[in-house]
């Protein structure tokens, strides 16, 4: 199974059951699998004009009691941008996953690329946070679909998963455990009273339970700055309590959300640090690297937003050099360069092009860190 | 582990080779596999290529360093690749699509009339499968069995019978180049 059919599986068995979306290359293998699949278990697939119409039908759908998600490429993301930032303001779990390709613009359609990544991060405008993980084969597609639902579900946020042409066009086994032996976080409904309901609660650290629209509760919801109710409250005092929540229930709880994988990271010299087909690239280069006996480790981000601060800065204090290869002219390692705040270097291996790295680049910015 | 790279032009099957021989190596001969591709804007006509690496632990790189098999079904596609097939590597090509040149010693040259054995099985857009047939024969990478277990899902129902056949044809084809060679070198 390919990545791109691996999110529509994980998607389904979250219990993903409405996709609005509009096809792109390379991400259009996805939406062709749910609407395939969807009849089966009672979904629904809607082809929208555009990504405009998708993203906006998706987020209603989720006022409605549906878990949604939808997928696109860079030209449909950056329309999907305003609608983002509205879902953050209005605390609407959906997961939407960007098979990036080559860009700017419509740039190289079939070639692959991770220059999404600050875009993901920063592409609404206005304050808020977002969760973004990035998986590195059809199976964690498989996988971290289902946890982008649960995050979602959990903080009542967008959460992105942002694959690649690559993995999306990747094609490996994928297994795929009975329904019993998958977690899955249903949304937490409102069971009290109807007139004590409240759509939001800004407390910094978990998310107002949610209602369906159309069973009888009296609320409101806006990309305006609102009060508890959901009404507009368009004062400044309104606005920090509001942003600060966005911020800080995502904040706050980041040591549970965000996930790594490590290899050899102990009484290393050099650490690569990467995500997604980058990281399979690097390994690669760091078996060459220990094989000419350099001490070099791997930090796998799998979480990238929110980003992996402590992790970050207790290495740059152990290590002579962090190498960031990245499918892009430099753009997750300007965090690593905050982080690591000029305790260790760190060497950028950029490419773009649409093409994944040689090995041998890594391999030359793993030996430039370890001889200084 | 294998490194294999099928290549040609997009139409002829190339990723549905690589699809078709990875499923039977994953899902029916117990062993790792992982197909990657590329491939231009055209649905059709265009250089097209996918690798696929065998490994019996997981595959962490996804791609050929250097292919130790080369399937070559276009004149681009050979004058492209084979140049970095390694060496003593087996070189599948198209005999009627595909003129070879150069060091014949470097490389295990096996050459298959697909597209024509296709056609006397009764349409051409088989000739994927009689080159897969014959591969299977050659390399030894995976087995004939997994290979006919994969086809189902991978190939249109009502052309199964017949897709079999033409993996039939390029084994047996497959299996008489391999005597005709080791019979040579005795």
């Amino acid at each position: 199974m390919d990545g791109d059919h691996a999110l529509a599986e994980g998607a389904l068995a979250a219990g993903c059951r409405f996709f609005a979306g509009y096809p792109i290359t390379p991400s259009t293998e996805t939406a062709e699998r749910f609407a395939e699949r969807c009849p089966e278990v009672g979904g629904l697939f809607i082809q929208m004009e555009d990504e405009i119409a998708s993203i906006t039908a998706n987020v209603g759908a989720v006022w409605g009691g549906q878990k949604v998600m939808t997928v696109t490429s860079g030209p449909g993301f950056s329309l999907m941008m305003e609608t983002f930032g509205l879902a953050c303001m209005m605390e609407t779990p959906m997961v939407v996953a960007d098979v990036q390709r080559t860009g700017p613009s419509t740039g190289l359609p079939t070639l692959t690329a991770q220059q999404d990544m600050m875009q993901v991060r920063w592409g609404s405008h206005g304050d808020y946070r977002i969760i973004a993980l990035v998986p590195d084969s059809p199976q964690e597609c498989f996988d971290l679909t289902i946890e982008a639902f649960n995050l979602a579900e959990i903080y009542r946020v967008p959460v992105f998963i942002m694959t690649d042409e690559t993995v999306g066009h990747m094609h490996e086994k994928v297994v795929i455990p009975p329904a019993e032996d998958i977690r899955i976080v249903e949304r937490n409904w409102y069971m009290g009273p109807k007139e004590d309901y409240r759509p939001y609660d800004f407390n910094g650290r978990t998310a107002a339970p949610m209602v369906k629209a159309g069973d009888g509760y009296r609320f409101h919801t806006t990309g305006l700055t609102h009060d508890e109710r959901g009404y507009p409250a368009l004062t400044p005092d309104m606005n920090k309590q509001v942003v600060t929540h966005l911020i800080e229930k995502i904040e706050s709880n980041a040591d549970k959300i965000i996930r790594t994988e490590e290899d050899g990271i102990q009484g290393a010299d050099v650490v690569v640090v990467s995500y997604g087909i980058s990281s399979r690239i690097a390994i690669r280069a760091i078996q060459q690297a220990r094989n000419a006996g350099i001490k070099v480790g791997m930090l796998r981000l799998i979480t990238v937003w929110p980003f992996c601060e402590t992790k970050i800065r207790n290495l740059a204090r152990n290590v002579k050099a962090i190498v960031v290869p990245e499918l892009n002219y430099g753009q997750v390692v300007l965090e690593i360069e905050r982080c690591a705040a000029g305790q260790c270097r760190v060497i950028s291996v950029n490419s773009c092009g649409g093409a994944v790295h040689d090995p041998e680049e890594i391999l030359a910015a793993i030996k430039e860190g370890a001889n200084q | 582990m294998w490194e294999i790279k099928f290549s040609g032009f997009g139409g002829q099957g190339i990723v549905r080779c690589a699809l078709i021989t990875g499923a039977a190596v994953a899902l029916h001969d117990d062993k790792f596999a992982t197909m990657t591709q590329s491939f231009g804007p055209e649905a059709r006509g265009g250089a097209c290529q996918s690798q696929l690496i065998i490994s019996d632990s997981r595959v962490l790189y996804p791609y050929c360093t250097t292919p130790g098999v080369l399937i070559a079904l276009s004149q681009e596609a050979y004058d492209t690749y084979e140049p970095g097939l390694a060496v003593g590597g087996i070189l599948i090509i198209e005999a009627d699509l595909v003129k070879p040149k150069g060091d014949s010693e470097r490389v295990e040259l096996y050459s298959i009339p697909a597209t024509r054995f296709a056609e006397e099985l009764g349409n051409r857009l088989f000739a994927n499968l009689v080159v897969l047939g014959f591969f299977t024969a050659i390399t030894g990478a995976v087995s004939p069995e997994a290979m006919k277990k994969a086809l189902p899902g991978l190939v249109p129902d009502r052309f199964l019978s017949a897709n079999i056949k033409a993996l039939d044809k390029g084994y047996q084809h497959g299996v008489e180049a391999v005597s005709r060679k080791t019979g040579a070198v005795h």
